[in-house]
């Protein structure tokens, strides 16, 4: 019998501990077939983050190091720094990436450090159970905003995206998003482009991925989905912001 | 080999780079700001990498990432940033990655001063950062001493897979003595087979990681740790001791302040009254069996420190209430003098004779 779908040699047989329906899975795995495609995972070395993907090195079949809270981007740099001709990546959630980590990340980018930072934007601190992160959308509900996000009280949303092309270093930023299965195709596509920005030399790229989080939206997995499209990609919307061969 | 004129955070940088180490992740704060200037110069002649960092944060989580990889690494900051590497320094020890790190004291609390200080002495020897861990702390009271110390952190660091601290005032910093690199005993130390390295597919993965779950795991993980550090404590305490077994008074004092001390001493002497001096070389493990050694004669243990007596904690717990624990200090950048020193050690020697 012909084999049509197999699991990727990326992931190790850990299985998942995510919620039903939570795209984090999808990520993973476009990571790691990213890895294997490529021909670079033993060269792998992955940074895990803070956040519900803290696991991540159980998961990643290749080399792993559990960073602070926010701090992947810095871990990643010592990485390179001893390994520069190794494949370097990093994890990150939106509380980790957008809000106690947004120093490290701009300072990454701006370095034009060559590593890969996967960014997974669900618009919620997950793993702490559903509080409001700075990617949360206006009038969105989390247990630390109840009433909704007011943006006089604490702003509007972080484009991150938007804001990290603005620097010099990164050579490789596009948003996606994993709702669709055309979706997860694109998403799959820049991944695998993030990486070969590394391999080349470039600089710093970064993929920001919109996720679901339907137990703290407290969805179901496939309206999740939906208020994916329908209220995230409007405010982030999806494309590439910089590509490393439009630079000549 | 000759000796050289040296500068002490030049000194911490040339001996770092004699021990191997060749990945230098820092950001500026007087008074150690010399030691990323010498690095940003040494380490491309080496073959190294000096990189500025953003803070203090993201330079000690380099020094994860780095160290975590399987390279020799330093940092160096003084008080209030070695503060804000609290956090990585706890992560370094729960995930077991070798680093040195060394701290130029100044003034505190908060901004405090930039002038020296010794009041970093709870946060180095007890531990600054979450968790049940411990350092190897090393406090070099001489130029020459931090060339030493400094390199044997780095063969600690990777004995024991565990961060080592080199602890100096600023005073140590800025000062100038002829140093010699003297040829080293090698240690053996056990191959890095646990860093990040890529595996190359001939492996399985290596994890850098302090997070345990499960609570039986976590405690399993912890004890290891703690048996760990007995061991330290076993066989890395340091010191300098003398005159303990007729002394009258027995002065405790670290770096800059104990060479005072001895000055000191020798006014004390000149004036008739016997003193000794414990001057630990490593503040932890602290030298605690060597007050068994003081005499019957002695009529009270002095402490001297620039700080507001933090280092008499351990003194009590070293003369288990025998004698009488005095304290002589000067914090927010001050330094004692030898005549204030010998007005303590008059005072508990019951006056001149
Ligand atoms: C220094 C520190 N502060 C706070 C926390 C608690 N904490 C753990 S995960 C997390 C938020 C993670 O959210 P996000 O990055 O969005 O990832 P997600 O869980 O949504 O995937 C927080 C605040 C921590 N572990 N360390
Ligand atoms: S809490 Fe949300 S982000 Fe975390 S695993 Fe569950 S669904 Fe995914």
């Amino acid at each position: 019998m012909a084999i049509v779908y197999e699991k990727s040699k990326g992931l190790t047989d850990t299985p998942f501990h995510y919620c039903p329906g939570c795209t984090h899975g999808i990520i993973h795995k476009l990571v790691a077939e990213s890895l294997v495609e490529l021909g670079v995972l033993g060269e792998a070395i992955g940074v895990a983050p803070v956040g519900c993907s803290v696991l991540a090195y159980e998961y990643f079949n290749c080399d792993m190091q559990e960073a602070a809270h926010g701090r992947a981007p810095a871990v990643a740099t010592g990485i390179k720094r001893v390994h520069p001709d190794k494949v370097v990546f990093a994890y990150q959630g939106d509380g980790d990436l957008a809000s106690i980590g947004t120093a490290e990340v701009v300072h990454a980018a701006h370095r034009g450090e060559k590593i890969t930072t996967i960014f997974v934007n669900n618009a919620i601190y997950g793993m702490t159970g559903g509080q409001m992160a700075p990617t949360t959308l206006v009038g969105q509900r989390s247990t630390t905003s109840p009433f909704g996000r007011d943006e006089a009280h604490c702003g509007k949303p972080i484009r991150i995206a938007e804001m990290l092309a603005t620097i010099d270093g990164a050579k490789f930023v596009e948003r996606v998003a994993v709702n669709s299965p055309a979706n997860v195709r694109k998403a799959k596509k820049a991944i695998k482009r993030a990486f070969e920005c590394q391999l080349a030399g470039k600089g710093f790229a970064i993929v920001e991925v919109l996720s679901t989080c339907p137990t703290n939206w407290g969805f179901t997995p496939v309206k999740a989905l939906e208020w994916l499209k329908d209220n995230m990609i409007p405010y982030y919307p999806l494309g590439n912001f910089r590509d490393f061969e439009e630079e000549k | 080999m000759a000796k050289v004129l040296m500068k002490g955070n030049e000194a911490v940088g040339a001996a770092a780079i004699k021990a191997g180490c060749r990945y230098f992740f820092g950001y500026p704060i007087t008074p150690s700001s010399e030691i990323p200037e010498y690095m940003a110069k040494a380490m491309p002649e080496v073959g190294g990498v000096f990189l500025q960092a953003e803070s203090e944060i993201a330079a000690i989580n380099m020094v994860y990432g780095a160290g975590g990889a399987g390279a020799r690494v330093m940092t160096a900051s003084s008080s209030p940033g070695i503060s804000l590497k609290q956090e990585g320094i706890t992560y370094c020890a729960g995930a077991e990655v070798p680093c040195v790190i060394v701290n130029m004291m100044r003034g505190g609390p908060g901004l405090g001063s930039i002038q020296p200080g010794q009041a970093d002495y709870y946060q180095s020897t007890r531990g600054g950062g979450n968790g049940d861990y411990r350092t190897l702390c090393y406090a070099p009271a001489s130029i020459q001493e931090i060339v030493d110390y400094v390199m044997l952190a780095f063969d600690k660091a990777d004995y024991y897979r565990n961060p080592v601290l080199v602890i100096a005032d600023g005073m140590i910093g800025q000062m100038m003595e002829a140093v010699e690199f003297k040829d080293r005993e090698k240690i053996e130390l056990p191959p890095k087979d646990w860093a990040t390295t890529g595996t190359g597919g001939k492996r399985k993965p290596n994890k850098v990681n302090s997070l345990y779950l499960q609570a039986e795991q976590l405690e399993i993980h912890n004890k290891r740790l703690q048996q760990k550090y007995k061991e330290m404590e076993e066989n890395e305490v340091l010191y300098e001791a003398y005159g303990l077994e007729d002394a009258e008074v027995v002065c405790v004092a670290y770096g800059t302040t104990s060479r005072i001390v001895k000055s000191a001493m020798k006014l004390a002497e000149e004036k008739g009254i016997k003193t000794g001096i414990i001057r630990p070389i490593t503040v932890w493990p602290f030298p605690y069996d060597v007050f068994k050694e003081i005499g019957p004669k002695a009529k009270g243990i002095l402490a001297v420190e620039m700080s507001g007596g933090q280092i008499v904690d351990d003194v009590k717990i070293g003369i288990e209430g025998r004698l009488p624990v005095y304290f002589n200090g000067t914090t927010g950048g001050m330094v004692p003098t030898p005549g204030s020193i010998l007005a303590s050690i008059e005072k508990i020697a019951g006056g001149t004779k």
